[in-house]
Parts: structure tokens; sequence; C-alpha cells
């Protein structure tokens, strides 16, 4: 009874046995290879830089004591890496979720307006002068201000609105955060804060520590936690709510977890990390066709993605011959600004109805 | 086998009252039509069968039990709902969409167990798909949609199923076709619930009809207690003949009546 199931199976098996082409896929060297792409752009982070170092001497700097090098890579290469590796796995994560959550491959936490709240939410602190931008308080402050927009956008737009409503809702709310923090920084008193703003605005590694990474990691594993609790319920949400409500899905449930986690990852990453977009939109159109664009396996796939891109385009950077270092927020919105205009024009015309 | 009981039912959506006073009774193994003008509540009504919209008063009951108190899970086991034009928001492979009807049984669609396989495979077989196991859900045409879309519902293989206007958008054919998958079901021991707008095919395919006018039952029974002159042309405002031919009531709309 597998037969009409499995047109692709290739060899004869035991009744029973057989497998489904979504079942062969579950096998497929996808996660694998994600990961050791991901394992290498590591390895090239603490390699790549100013400062020349052998791969053997960086892995063994890594380990034990090799004088200079073992600086280099501990101290600012490796908290690089791994900021790198975390902000780009939840942002691919968050993507994902997202776009499986509105059913729609435009989504991400940038629509939303989500990373210009976080960083007005995080300048708001830094402005107020009694915080560095080494506190606790900042993620919170951060995730605050994401989550808010997030909660803007979703309550101006409605329940069935269309993408165009939702990017409209986003790009508003994103342009009064934006306003903000350019108040901000035009009232801002103390000359010392407003250089650390624009600075940090602009999305970089650059002379991160191992106080960002830890002050970000525990977020972006929470954050991880909530969306990829989520990922069954997308899979029933691929046919709408009334359907997936139908089959037993709490849809409400899923909307706030997805919703949170993506705010709470968009927070914490901008907190440590300033404004980098589009990985979240880019990650996911490069894996959903391997995973058969099951929403749901869209995730992890997503996340290793968007790790593996952040990783790309931080070693990029380095390797860029200029005076100052390229922020990696700029150079991911030069590399995603265009992808999201060639999405839109691939699916212009679905776009104009499909509701959200 | 389950018996469908709608008790006082009445349904609040925002501010205005969408149904009121609803008491119906459906059986296993009946094709009941749901037919009534445009805004009549049919959809409301649907829903509140499905469990997906809360009653302001009265309940829904399956064999006694009201549905608001059962496990979301065990509720969709019992009762299928397939919406009104529904789509797919991904291009899922066919077989994977009609999988989805196993959800409620914790059956996750790329590892289904012998009996999920039979279920979905049925479903496939009854709605004339297969073969189209492997094609992307986004490329089939309204009318393989509309199929597609009613499989993954028969896959559940609830007792209970509740379709809203499944046969709308289709040709002819595809009405048929869908109509006596529905008339199946509801043969196998199934109580099946249709919204239909075409009052020939309701005639023609339907146990019972239930006849819904502003929020309220105006009629229910056979199809020649309710497909009346009058009640046509009370409910839907239009002047129609109502003939009994060899394979069935034939209802000719003649004309809409003048606004009362």
């Amino acid at each position: 009874m597998t037969g009409a199931l499995c047109p692709r199976r290739v060899s004869c098996s035991i009744e029973g046995a057989t497998k489904t082409p979504l079942m062969s896929l579950a096998r497929s060297p996808l996660i694998p290879g994600l990961i050791v792409l991901v394992a290498g752009l590591c390895l090239a982070s603490l390699v790549v830089g100013p400062a020349p170092i052998a791969i053997l001497t960086a892995l063994k700097a890594l380990v034990s004591d090799q004088g200079a090098a073992s600086i280099v890579v501990r101290e600012i290469r490796l908290p690089r890496t791994l900021l790198a590796l975390m902000i780009g796995w939840v942002f691919g994560l968050s993507g994902a979720g997202l776009q499986g959550l509105l059913r729609n491959p435009l989504a991400d936490t940038a629509v939303f307006g989500a990373p210009q709240a976080a960083a007005f939410g995080a300048v708001l602190v830094i402005y107020s002068g009694l915080i560095g931008t080494l506190s606790w308080a900042l993620p919170f402050a951060a995730i605050a201000g994401a989550l808010l927009s997030i909660a803007l956008v979703v309550a101006v737009a409605g329940k069935n609105a269309t993408i165009v409503v939702l990017v409209l809702a986003g790009l508003a709310v994103g342009s009064l955060a934006g306003a903000g923090t350019s108040l901000a920084i035009s009232l801002s008193p103390n000359p010392f804060a407003v250089t650390e703003i624009v600075f940090w605005l602009l999305g970089s590694f650059e002379d991160r520590s191992m106080v960002h990474v830890l002050l970000a990691a525990p977020f972006i594993l929470f954050a991880s936690l909530l969306i990829l609790k989520a990922s069954s319920g997308l899979r029933a949400l691929a046919l709408g709510e009334e359907t997936a409500r139908s089959l037993g899905t709490d849809v409400a449930r899923l909307r706030g977890l997805i919703v949170a986690g993506a705010a709470i990852g968009t927070g914490a990453s901008v907190a440590v990390a300033g404004s980098i977009g589009f990985v979240g939109l880019v990650a996911p159109h490069l894996v959903r066709p391997f995973v058969g664009y099951d929403p749901a396996r869209t995730l992890v796939p997503a996340g290793l993605a968007g790790a593996a891109l952040l990783l790309a385009a931080d070693c990029t950077v380095r390797l860029i011959p200029s005076g100052a270092e390229v922020k990696v927020g700029v150079l991911t919105a030069l590399i995603g600004v265009p992808f999201f205009l060639w999405v839109i024009a691939r699916r212009k015309a679905e776009l104009v109805e499909t509701p959200a | 086998m389950k018996r469908l009981e709608v008790r006082s039912l009445a349904v609040d959506l925002g501010p205005s009252r969408a149904l009121q006073g609803i008491d119906l009774s459906l059986e296993p193994g009946c094709l009941t039509a749901l037919i009534g003008p445009n805004g009549a509540g049919k959809t409301t009504l649907l829903r509140a069968m499905a469990g997906l919209v809360r009653p302001s008063a009265g309940e829904v009951a399956l064999n006694g039990t009201p549905i608001a108190r059962m496990p979301a899970s065990e509720r969709a086991r019992a009762i299928a709902y397939l919406p009104q034009g529904g789509g797919v928001a991904w291009p899922l492979p066919v077989a994977k969409v009609v999988a989805l009807g196993r959800l409620p049984f914790g059956e996750r669609p790329e590892e289904l167990p012998a009996k999920g396989r039979e279920a979905v495979e049925a479903a496939l077989r009854a709605v004339a798909l297969e073969g189209f196991e492997s094609r992307p859900a986004t490329s089939l045409s309204g009318g393989e949609r509309a199929r597609m879309l009613l499989a993954r519902a028969l896959a559940t293989q609830a007792p209970v199923l509740l379709a809203d206007e499944p046969v709308a958008a289709l040709d002819p054919r595809h009405q048929l076709i869908v109509l006596e998958v529905l008339k199946a079901r509801a043969r196998a021991g199934a109580t099946v619930v249709a919204i239909l707008h075409d009052l020939n095919l309701a005639a023609r395919f339907a146990d019972r009809i239930v006849l819904l006018d502003q929020g309220k039952v105006e009629v229910s029974g056979l199809p020649e207690t309710v497909l009346t002159e009058a009640h046509l042309g009370s409910s839907f405002g239009i002047r129609a003949r109502v003939t009994r031919e060899e394979a069935g009531l034939l209802v000719l709309a003649q004309g809409p009546l003048p606004d009362p």
C-alpha cells in the first residue's frame, strides 16, 4: 500500500519498510552539509584578519598559550566568530519562523521594523547616560523595543492583513523608531554618547568581547527554544489559520511563540551587535527548496544558513581593503536589499492578493 | 458513528448577532446540505459546529459531549473541517498536504505509520488524485486543488465532516465528483454537512436540507419539504418553479422578487 506514496522509490524493499520521498529527505545531507560549512567558516573567521595566523596555529592558540596569536584569536577573533554564529543563527531561525507564521516569503524582523525599534530601545538606555553599551539592561531594552514594534505592526495590520498592509505598517513603525533614535542623537548633550550610538547603530562585530557573547547568549538560546517549539504547528498553518485550528493547532500560542522568539532574538542581537538586517530574509530562501518547502523543516537549516551568511559577511568585511573596516550591517544590507527586491519582482503577482 | 447536535445555539460576531436559537440534530449516515442567502450565517454555523467560534449561548455536542469541553486534538480527530476556498502557502508536495490531515493523531507527514499512509492513499484515491503525490500543491489547477484539500479533510477519517462550499468555483464535472465523494463518506457512516449554493445539487445529493435565513433555521428536513416555491420566495427573494423530475427535484429560478 505504500507504492502510491513513494514514486521515487528506487529499489524494491520489504512491504512496510518502504520510504516516502519525504522520509528520504530526512536523510538528505542538508543539515550535516550546512554544519560542515558553518564549521569551516568559523575556522576561517579565526584565521582571517589583519594579523595573518595559520589555521593550525589558530586552532592551537584556542586551547594552549601561543603568545600573541592566542591573544588575537581568543580575545579578538573568537568573540566575533561566536557572535556572528549566534546572531546569524537566530536571524535565520526568526526569519524562517516569521515567514512560516505569516505564510509569506517576504516576512522578516527587518520588515516589521524590529531591528530599528530594538535599536531605539537600546539607544534610549544608552542616552540616559547611566548605562554603557555593556550592561544587562541593554538587551532588555532592545528586546522591549523589538516586541513593541512587532506587536504594534500585528495590531495595526490586523489578523488577515495582506502583505502590503504588513510591510506598510512595518515601514511606519521602523520609521518612527528611526526618528526616535535620530531625536535622541540630536538632543544628546553628551558627544561621547553620540559617537557610541552612531557607531553601534551601524552594526558590527568589531571590538566585541566575550562579555558581549555572554550578554546575548542566554537570550538567543531562549529565543531559539521558543521558535523551535513552534515548528510542528507551522506545517498545519501552511493550510491557513482556520484549517490549522480545525486540526487541533493552537494558533494563538504558535503566534506568541514565534513573535516572542523573533523579538527576543532580534533584541538581544541588536543589543550587542547593532543593526544587522536581511539575514533572516535571505537565509530561509536559500534552504527552502532542499526541504520540500516544508515550513517546519526550514527552521534549523535556515538558522545554519543564517550563521554561514553572517560568518562569511564578517570574514568579507575584514578582507575588504579600506581604511576603517566596513561595518558588517552595511554589507548585509547591500546584499540583502537587492535580494529583497528580486523576491518582490519575482512574486509581485501573488503579493497583490495573498493575505498574510 | 457520531451524532452532531446543535442546541439553542447563538453566536455573536462583534456587536451583531450572527446566529440565534439554532437547534439541529445531524445524523450519522446523512449528507446534510446547508443552504441560505448570502449573510444568512451558514459559514458561522459550520465554524461553530467545528468548534472554531465560541457560542454566545447554547452548545454543539458530539454524541452528548459538548465539543467546547473536548481537548483540541480529540475534537480534531472527531471533526474534519474544510474551509471555503482554502489554499496552500508553500509548494508542498500533494501527498504531504493530504498527510496534514493526520496531524490530529500526532502523525508527522514524513514518518506516517501504516494506518496513516493507508488513510492518505485512500483519500487521494477517493478524489481521483492518484499520481499527483509529488506534484507541488501550488502547481495544481483550481479543480485539482479543491480535490486535494478535500482529500486532506478525508484523510483524518473523522466521523464528522464539515465542508464550506466544497463545490464553489468547480466545473460541473468536478462538482459531481466532489459531491459523490461526500455522499460516499456519509453512506460509510459519517455525519457530513456541506454548505451548497446550487439548489439543484442540494436537491440531488442531500439527504436533508437546512435552510438558514437571517441567522435562524427557516426550515429543515427532506429536500421536498425545504425546497418549495414559498420558501425560495421568502428566504432567497426569488421567483422559482420547483418541479419533480424523474431524477429528483428541479429548481428553476425565474427572477428576483421586488424588495419587500
